[in-house]
């Protein structure tokens, strides 16, 4: 089989900047003054120095009644509680697994926070406790909500729903937080044929509808089943669509994904890697989204 | 040779106080949380910023109520004009490397990362002069792009003094090597304060205050021109994010 490949001069590098009729906003950079006044409430991205509010990062002010933040577009994801996120156990400790969530520190799984199959709610034995790298080893993906954060501000997950628990087959896709749109629910079972969940901290997870409701929480993790090849290209191509978004910063959400899943259709799979056709189908996507927007 | 012709002008074309051409991009890499490459002349530098993350190994380095700084000075084995052996870990690049930490951890809001660690990595493509200046003008917009909290920029740069009496600012090679005493300087350029400062040789106590002030002229025109670059670059990709409905 011969495939063409793409590799571009440094000069024809294409520029992933979608055009919008957006007008530019007021930016402000780390040390320049927000306020003169300080009878405001300093939130994330600001600091107070000689009565002045200043800027710490390099973004736009978010001001809510009093309390003056200012947004970065590209950092760590700063968990909240409630946040759908999907993360990596990296290590087995003492009744809690730690995991990476894109934090900037380790999220942490409380043995005492997760459903243990069998169902009932009963006090974690020590045989539990001895039993934990049955559920979860290092390596396994999970999809978890943000239940509290710690005083040093790592984050403390729960899966205590069956809608959360162990990712079994897919991919997972890593974006930056801050492109991840707050929604209603963050999984999807999108029309094309697969599912999606878009964790908050900016991983996120593609795999093939499950039609069985019951087999997707929990710990179990069905590896016989076999994907087929459709499927596995409605994935792929997902994949390939969330990357060409996140390349020209437009916002994730369900909508966006379909509309860029539909603008693609045009190209073959292998395709929708190159840069030019990944900036069309971003340019495509924004142009519905402001159409869908009019109406 | 003068370094300074009779006509005003330096080797390579410059008025004594006028700064090389700056070139520079964020972004450039995907995998770190901020990145950025910059070119001040022919001195080129990749900088890329990976953090605040949880310190990695032995759990006794972290701090309760800082984050760590790490900072990797390197430079590529071609970026001189006689290949380089090694490019890091040689007793300059140790010594740069302290310096560079210090004049970040002057600007990152560190308090604000407890139990943290942010990597910092420098590496000099083209060495033309003046490359510790790449490497902090560098540095700072990495962090900028890794949406890190600073207090302001942290802007270095170089001067130096030509037939005696001329300060010269932003220093190539050529005249790093034929001239003079070198002083480089680190400031945060809104407020003034200087985080590092550095002579290569002793200065007459007469020159020292005019080649220091010139040198902290270049560095508030440098943050001008970071300045505006960051904001150019901000208003392409955050529009699209949906800024723009930010209402301030």
């Amino acid at each position: 089989m011969d495939q063409s490949i793409c590799i571009n001069l440094a000069v024809e590098r294409v520029n992933t900047s979608v055009p919008t009729r957006e007008q530019p906003c007021k930016l402000f950079t780390p040390g320049e003054i927000i306020f003169l006044q300080s009878d405001f409430m300093r939130g994330h991205g600001t600091y107070p120095e000689d009565d002045v509010l200043k800027a710490s990062v390099a973004g736009v002010v978010e001001q809510i009644g009093k309390l003056i933040s200012v947004k970065p577009l590209k950092n760590r994801y700063n968990g909240e509680v409630g946040d759908v996120v999907v993360g990596r156990i990296i290590e087995v400790t003492q009744k809690r697994w730690k995991v990476d969530t894109n934090s900037r520190l380790d999220s942490i799984l409380l043995l005492s926070s997760v459903n243990l199959p069998g169902g009932e709610l009963r006090r974690r034995s020590v045989e539990d406790e001895q039993m934990m790298r049955k559920y979860l080893i290092e390596g396994d993906l999970v999809s978890a909500e943000v239940q509290s954060i710690f005083a040093d501000g790592s984050l403390s997950l729960h899966t205590r729903s069956f809608t959360y628990g162990k990712l079994s087959q897919g991919i997972l896709v890593k974006v930056y937080p801050a492109l991840v749109k707050r929604s209603k629910t963050h999984f999807h079972n999108l029309p094309c044929g697969a599912s999606i969940i878009l964790g908050k901290n900016g991983f996120i997870w593609i795999s093939p509808t499950v039609s069985d409701a019951n087999s997707s929480g929990g710990f179990t993790q069905n590896l016989d089943q076999k994907v087929l090849k459709g499927d596995r290209e409605v994935i792929a191509r997902l994949r390939n669509c969330i990357l060409a978004l996140a390349a020209s910063k437009i916002p994730l959400y369900s909508t966006s994904i379909l509309y860029a899943y539909e603008e693609s259709e045009k190209y073959q799979l292998a395709e929708l890697l190159n840069p030019e056709s990944m900036l069309d189908i971003a340019i495509l996507t924004q142009q519905k989204i402001q159409m869908m927007e009019d109406f | 040779m003068d370094l300074v012709s009779s006509q005003g002008l330096r080797i390579d074309g410059r008025r004594p106080n006028e700064l090389r051409k700056i070139r520079c991009k964020l972004g450039v890499f995907s995998q770190p949380e901020g990145s950025a490459y910059l070119e001040q002349g022919n001195t080129k530098v990749l900088a890329a910023v990976y953090g605040p993350h949880q310190t990695k190994g032995s759990r006794s380095k972290a701090i309760h109520d800082a984050a760590i700084v790490n900072c990797q000075y390197s430079m590529a084995t071609f970026s001189t004009n006689e290949r380089k052996r090694r490019p890091r870990g040689d007793l300059k690049s140790t010594e740069m490397t302290l310096h560079l930490k210090q004049a970040m951890q002057a600007s990152i809001k560190t308090d604000l990362y407890p139990y943290s660690q942010i990597d910092i990595y420098l590496e000099v493509l083209q060495a033309d002069g003046g490359n510790y200046c790449a490497c902090v003008n560098a540095a700072t917009l990495a962090l900028i792009d890794a949406g890190i909290p600073l207090k302001e920029y942290v802007i270095a740069c170089s001067a130096s003094l030509g037939n005696g009496d001329v300060p010269l600012i932003d220093v190539s090679h050529l005249e790093e090597t034929m001239g003079g005493s070198n002083l480089t300087v680190a400031v945060l350029p809104l407020s003034g304060q200087i985080a590092v400062l550095e002579m290569s040789q002793k200065f007459h106590i007469d020159h020292l205050p005019v080649v220091l002030n010139e040198a902290l002229n270049g560095c508030r025109r440098i943050y001008e021109i970071l300045d505006e670059y960051v904001k150019t670059h901000l208003n392409e990709i955050g529009t699209i994010a949906g800024w723009a409905k930010s209402d301030f």
